[in-house]
């Protein structure tokens, strides 16, 4: 369950319990889109790495991912090191950047995050929605915001695929009652090398190898859990008649 | 066999413990669903301890590592995951079966003469099982193990004069810091488990000294069979073992759908930004405690500050909790089961399980002027349930009792 329909479940349960009236004041106004996951998909799982490789891993390390687990999405290590590796020297390494947290402060204004488990902390589908609305803001030191992140230190590293999208502003009246410029949606001002429906599945990939970082051992996970369960069914049986069986004389 | 049983019985009271609490440890007949709770709790335990040890084996109690040697056993040791999505999620089971043990007991009188130290050991439990939650919550070092332990710590800094030195003498620095992890680490993993072992020994060593409650509240020793045996009572073993084990399997299969489909918990049993590494510089915009604290946490925030000082909320938490010891001597009822007691009690008893539900929830949400109100609404009624006892429970329409318990 997605952390926000499990907030959307308890803010329910607590409205139904006792709230006569009004929602909460002032939550994000941008709805997130879903991100289509699928971490069994090898090949958009592949296809993810070499892209989070290519543009993220430049200036974001994922540094409690080794190179080695790449084997896990069925890439051989001859494969991970001619095609995966630039910045380490054996897979067993993990992937760090050599840029220096103080220097990438000064030009971005902020360290980028390690990204091994964010999609652990954002979930998959902010992540899915704020890698495909940036936009072009004169106003920001590197031209770019996004709607997702206002004000984010990042600039866009994939808009040569994407293209150029400018906002289009509406007036809206805030609840202190004056009338305030809001983003209402995204144009594409300056088509990218990618159409928008191959650069929506580009950054799905993106997201799905990113969101298969932050947990690798999941898909063991649920493999195990299935099998865990049908012994704990299989002994249930067996405890049941077990204490049927001995509790026959009491009355 | 025979013989060297004799000899370890000669030196050792082997035999004789076996009989006393288990194969002649007479246990009442008409246990229900609600008396299974008991030993889940000492599952949970050994659940805890086990996979403690493994977990202690690989993580590094340092500022700098600790946050990198918890992703390193989830990624790189071999079912690491297992073993700490197994100890994540038995830190709320804990407080889970916990909490329906204890309910069990306001069901039926289980604090009750003579089992009033009984009580007081559990509740004893109880808080040494919050201590020790709060500080293995710090351990993995995320932005909430450290903010949570930050607002926590500054609680006691909330006491008048002592109180920024308590603080500071708690965190061994003045922010939540290295040396504090340290600590907190010791606390976790030695001082605590030893004071928990120690408490649930004595726990059940006073269970069956007087013999257990059950749930038509009657006391089974009153009436022998000429053996000197309680007529409604029957071995613990094999009969509850084997009705225990049932339990056992039906807990590990919702504990395992826990662990392999939903360690998360959709962000109560694993919350979302305690995947961030802590940050001292960078305050979380909402701090929410993990969820078995946050009725608590609601009473602390709807107890508006005093004198610009926030010790009346401190003051009215640990109220809260402390507040359970008095009540074996706040139950007036003639009656100690549910099923005769009269209509006020029961209306109490649901009124308490919605306050303290409702401000467990309101625990988790951002604290609006609207919840507020509510949750202090809730803390009255919380504090009413204990304070009114000796009057509702005087005053009630309650049934006799009957001389035995009553039919399975």
């Amino acid at each position: 369950m997605s952390r926000d329909k499990t907030r959307l479940y308890v803010l329910a349960a607590a409205l139904i319990l006792w709230l006569p009236l009004s929602a909460p004041a002032a939550a994000p106004a941008v709805k997130l889109d879903r991100a289509p996951i699928n971490i069994n998909d090898q090949e958009s799982l592949q296809r993810g790495a070499r892209i989070f490789i290519n543009y993220c891993l430049n200036c974001h390390s994922a540094s409690y991912m080794r190179y080695t687990r790449l084997t896990d999405l069925g890439l051989t290590e001859a494969q991970i090191k001619e095609n995966l590796m630039f910045a380490a020297d054996k897979p067993g390494e993990t992937m760090t950047v050599a840029m220096r947290a103080k220097d990438a402060k000064e030009w971005f204004g902020a360290a980028p995050p390690d990204l091994t488990v964010i999609t652990r902390s954002r979930g998959p589908d902010w992540v899915y929605t704020y890698l495909r609305t940036f936009y072009r803001d004169d106003t920001r030191p590197l031209g770019w915001n996004n709607l997702v992140f206002d004000k984010v230190g990042m600039p866009h590293v994939l808009h040569e695929l994407q293209g150029h999208l400018v906002p289009v502003m509406q007036e809206v009246k805030g609840e202190d009652g004056k009338m305030h410029h809001v983003v209402a949606r995204l144009e594409l001002a300056k088509p990218g090398r990618l159409t928008p429906a191959e650069y929506d599945a580009l950054v799905a990939d993106l997201v799905n190898y990113m969101t298969w970082m932050g947990e690798p051992a999941k898909a063991q996970r649920m493999r195990t859990g299935v099998a865990v369960i049908a012994f704990l069914a299989l002994f249930f049986v067996v405890a049941f008649y077990l204490k049927k069986e001995y509790w026959r004389d009491v009355h | 066999m025979q013989r060297l049983l004799a000899w370890v019985d000669a030196r050792f009271p082997l035999t004789a413990t076996w009989k006393a609490h288990l194969s002649e440890y007479y246990a009442p007949k008409n246990f229900n669903f609600w008396y299974y709770f008991g030993s889940l709790a000492l599952l949970v335990l050994v659940i805890q301890i086990l996979t403690g040890i493994f977990l202690t084996m690989h993580y590094k109690p340092d500022a700098a590592s600790a946050f990198a040697s918890v992703e390193y056993i989830m990624r790189d040791v071999p079912y690491g995951w297992l073993i700490r999505y197994a100890h994540s999620t038995g830190a709320s089971a804990f407080f889970i079966v916990v909490y329906l043990h204890m309910f069990r007991a306001l069901l039926y009188g289980s604090h009750r003469k003579p089992r009033e130290l009984i009580w007081i050991l559990g509740m004893l439990i109880y808080l040494t099982l919050m201590a020790e939650a709060f500080f293995g919550y710090l351990l993995p070092w995320g932005q909430m193990s450290y903010w949570g332990a930050q607002v926590i710590v500054n609680l006691f800094a909330a006491i008048p004069v002592v109180g920024e030195d308590l603080a500071i003498w708690i965190r061994g620095d003045y922010v939540v810091s290295d040396a504090t992890l340290n600590r907190f680490f010791a606390f976790h993993v030695i001082a605590l488990p030893l004071v928990l072992l120690g408490l649930v020994a004595a726990h059940i060593i006073a269970l069956h000294e007087v013999g257990s409650n059950n749930p038509d509240g009657v006391e089974i020793k009153k009436k022998k069979d000429e053996h000197g045996r309680p007529l409604d009572g029957i071995p613990f073993h094999p009969y509850y073992t084997v009705k225990d084990i049932l339990g056992v399997v039906v807990f590990l299969i919702v504990f395992s759908a826990i662990v392999f489909f939903a360690p998360e918990m959709g962000g109560y049993f694993l919350e979302h930004n305690n995947f961030i590494p802590a940050d001292p510089l960078k305050t979380p915009e909402h701090i929410a405690p993990v969820w078995y604290f946050t009725p608590y946490y609601a009473i602390l925030r709807a107890v508006p500050p005093m004198f610009g000082s926030q010790f009346p909320g401190v003051l009215a938490m640990f109220a809260a909790v402390l507040i359970f010891f008095l009540l074996p001597w706040l139950d007036r009822s003639p009656v100690k089961s549910i099923r005769y007691r009269g209509p006020k009690y029961k209306v109490a008893l649901a009124l308490f399980v919605i306050a303290f539900i409702g401000l467990g929830i309101l625990g988790i949400l951002p604290a609006t002027p609207l919840y507020t109100w509510i949750a202090r609404v809730l803390s009255v009624i919380y504090f009413a349930f204990f304070l009114l006892m000796p009057w509702y429970t005087k005053h009630d329409r309650h049934k006799p009792e009957p001389e035995r318990v009553t039919a399975l």
